[in-house]
């Protein structure tokens, strides 16, 4: 292991480390835990200039306030609207992608898997007039299912190359056994790699959920009124309408957070196994 | 399979042709739906957005061919240049995030009791949204009560409207941007260490390696991989950067902080006008810019694809 452990260095270092780790984890989260106070001060607190101490009571009234008096709750709604569909559609799609692409040795197998990569990585705004212009021939303009269409297609480049890396890593004997068998290939997709994909498929969803539930500038793009705008857009509209209702905007922010933090924790093993995909191999 | 051919025979010529070709037709069935979507909203708009960039458009209205008359007019263009700069300013500092993941990462591996929760709140702004994160620093720098901004006032008397003054604007919103950057990187390190052959490192001690040395000669070469994605993600990110610039300044103070694929929002979307083909010419800048890198990464992958078989 390295560095070597503090539980072998002396006692000097051993207490240091242990001091020095929530010292550093509280400079780390400063802004955010300075937020989290913010959003439990109430209003009259921050008139009075109590900016930093503590608040004079927990107003959990902020919270209240929020989802009473501006459209958030149905921003969340559109959120999940446009986040879930598109976790299934991008995975499904990239299941038979990556799929086609481990198993079969045809001869443009590696310039569609690079199309993909490669895809995957151009600046959003060279796909944005011709995508905003397809979507409104579509008629989808400003409807969450444009922007679940877009997500779904472009996720899928980084899905495939997942799915594809992930399946190629299988054992390939238990494939060949089958065909050996007489199984077709639809049943060897079906019955044999699908079951083994399932930690992949737990690990893109919980990655694709946060990308596209923070996702920002394709909710700016593709929709305009409250009735389809995602919370990130969301809340950056209610932002100019709460000038300087520091406690409503942190509140907000931080529900607008909650769902992807929470998956996170209850994910974290797949978040991180697909965060790291690559980070370890070669 | 006998039997059932002789059931019904319309069914069995469909069947053996498919038996006969089914490990050709398979893949082809396999990737119709993901290629074709994908084609339709990533690869197909490259190309339009290039095409678009030779036309003067408004985005109702004709289109007028004016050749590169675009490029030529981004050419003279300040805004162009001031986007340009911030662009390469991110670049470059945007890399402090590989280093600071790594220092980061290094101090964490360790295995006393609750360092886990500690690596997760250490990765924690990663999972935050942009918005949000652009948010918590306006917040931060927020003339007369952000931390940052009394902390300013004690350290050097003069305190600073960070996100106001057009000379440190830009270093603002980066500064904000690596916070969840950081956080990436260390998560990709904290994996890397994790395989970090125990073997080499046991040898490395031997032969009296120790701290410096050891990172640089033993684990470093070890992290390979892991830096590779650390700086491909470092690179994307800092030239993806919008949601920060958007949430935080919208591009001032007069248009300071302005990068590329804001600029090109701004042209072809905002209240300024809707000039499609100008900020499609500015997307097309930014792709080639993009471009550079993307072949770099391609080019490494495919090799390491050819050799890994």
């Amino acid at each position: 292991m390295f560095p070597a452990p503090v539980e072998r260095a002396s006692p000097i270092i051993r207490y240091g480390y242990q001091i020095a780790l929530p010292v550093a984890l509280v400079l780390w989260l400063l802004p955010l835990l300075g937020v989290a106070v913010t959003s439990l001060k109430p209003t009259g607190d921050l008139a009075a200039g109590n900016y930093f101490g503590l608040p004079s009571h927990i107003a959990f009234e902020n919270y209240a306030d929020v989802f009473r008096n501006s459209l958030i709750g149905q921003y969340i709604l559109n959120s999940f609207k446009v986040t879930i569909p598109t976790v299934i559609g991008a995975v499904a799609l990239s299941c038979l992608t990556g799929f086609a692409l481990a198993v079969y040795n045809f001869r443009s197998n590696l310039i569609v898997f690079f199309m993909f990569v490669a895809g995957n990585f151009v600046p959003f705004q060279i796909l944005m007039v011709p995508v905003r212009e397809l979507t409104l021939r579509l008629g989808m303009y400003d409807t969450t299912a444009g922007l679940v269409c877009f997500h779904i297609a472009f996720q899928t480049g980084f899905c495939t190359l997942f799915m594809r890396n992930f399946i190629k890593a299988l054992p390939h004997e238990l494939i060949e056994s089958a065909r050996v068998e007489g199984v077709s290939e639809f049943r060897i997709f079906r019955y044999i790699v699908l079951p083994l994909m399932r930690p992949a498929i737990a690990a893109l969803a919980v990655l694709i959920f946060t990308f596209i539930w923070n996702d920002y500038f394709w909710a700016t793009v593709l929709v305009q009124g409250s009735h389809a705008l995602p919370v990130t857009a969301g809340l950056y509209a209610l932002n100019g309408q709460w000038i300087a209702a520091w406690n409503l905007v942190s509140a907000g922010s931080i529900v607008a957070a909650l769902p992807p933090v929470l998956m996170f924790f209850l994910m974290q093993r797949h978040f991180i196994a697909g965060l790291t995909l690559g980070a370890t191999k070669g | 399979m006998a039997n059932s051919a002789t059931i019904a025979l319309p069914d069995v010529r469909t069947t053996t042709y498919w038996r006969r070709n089914q490990r050709k037709l398979a893949p082809v069935l396999f990737l119709a739906p993901g290629v074709l979507m994908f084609l339709v909203y990533v690869i197909a708009p490259i190309f339009q957005s290039i095409w678009i960039s030779f036309y003067d458009w408004d985005g109702i209205g004709a289109k007028t061919w004016i050749g590169i008359g675009n490029y030529v007019e981004l050419f003279d263009d300040d805004a162009f240049y001031t986007s340009l700069q911030n662009n390469i300013l991110w670049l470059v500092l945007y890399m402090l995030a590989v280093p600071a993941g790594l220092f980061i990462a290094i101090f964490l591996n360790q295995t006393v009791t609750g360092i886990r929760i500690y690596k997760s709140l250490f990765f924690f702004p990663f999972v935050i949204s942009q918005v949000v994160v652009g948010l918590i620093f306006s917040w931060f720098y927020a003339p007369g009560f952000g931390l940052f901004y009394l902390f300013l006032e004690e350290v050097i008397g003069t305190p600073i409207a960070i996100l106001a003054d057009e000379r440190f604007v830009t270093y603002g919103i980066i500064a904000a941007g690596l916070w969840p950057q950081i956080a990436y990187c260390m998560i990709l390190y904290l994996t890397g260490l994790n395989n970090v052959s125990p073997d080499q490192i046991e040898a490395g001690r031997l032969d009296g390696a120790k701290g410096w040395r050891m990172l640089w000669h033993v684990i470093l070469p070890q992290l390979k991989p892991a830096t590779f994605i650390a700086v491909v993600v470092t690179v994307i990110g800092a030239l993806r950067s919008f949601d920060l610039v958007s949430i935080m300044t919208d591009g001032g103070p007069y248009g300071s902080s302005r990068v590329l694929s804001f600029y090109m929002y701004e042209q072809a979307l905002s209240e300024y006008g809707f000039r499609m083909g100008y900020g499609a010419a500015i997307a097309v800048v930014l792709f080639a810019i993009m471009m550079v890198f993307i072949s770099g990464f391609i080019w490494r992958m495919v090799r390491d694809e050819r050799s890994g078989g």
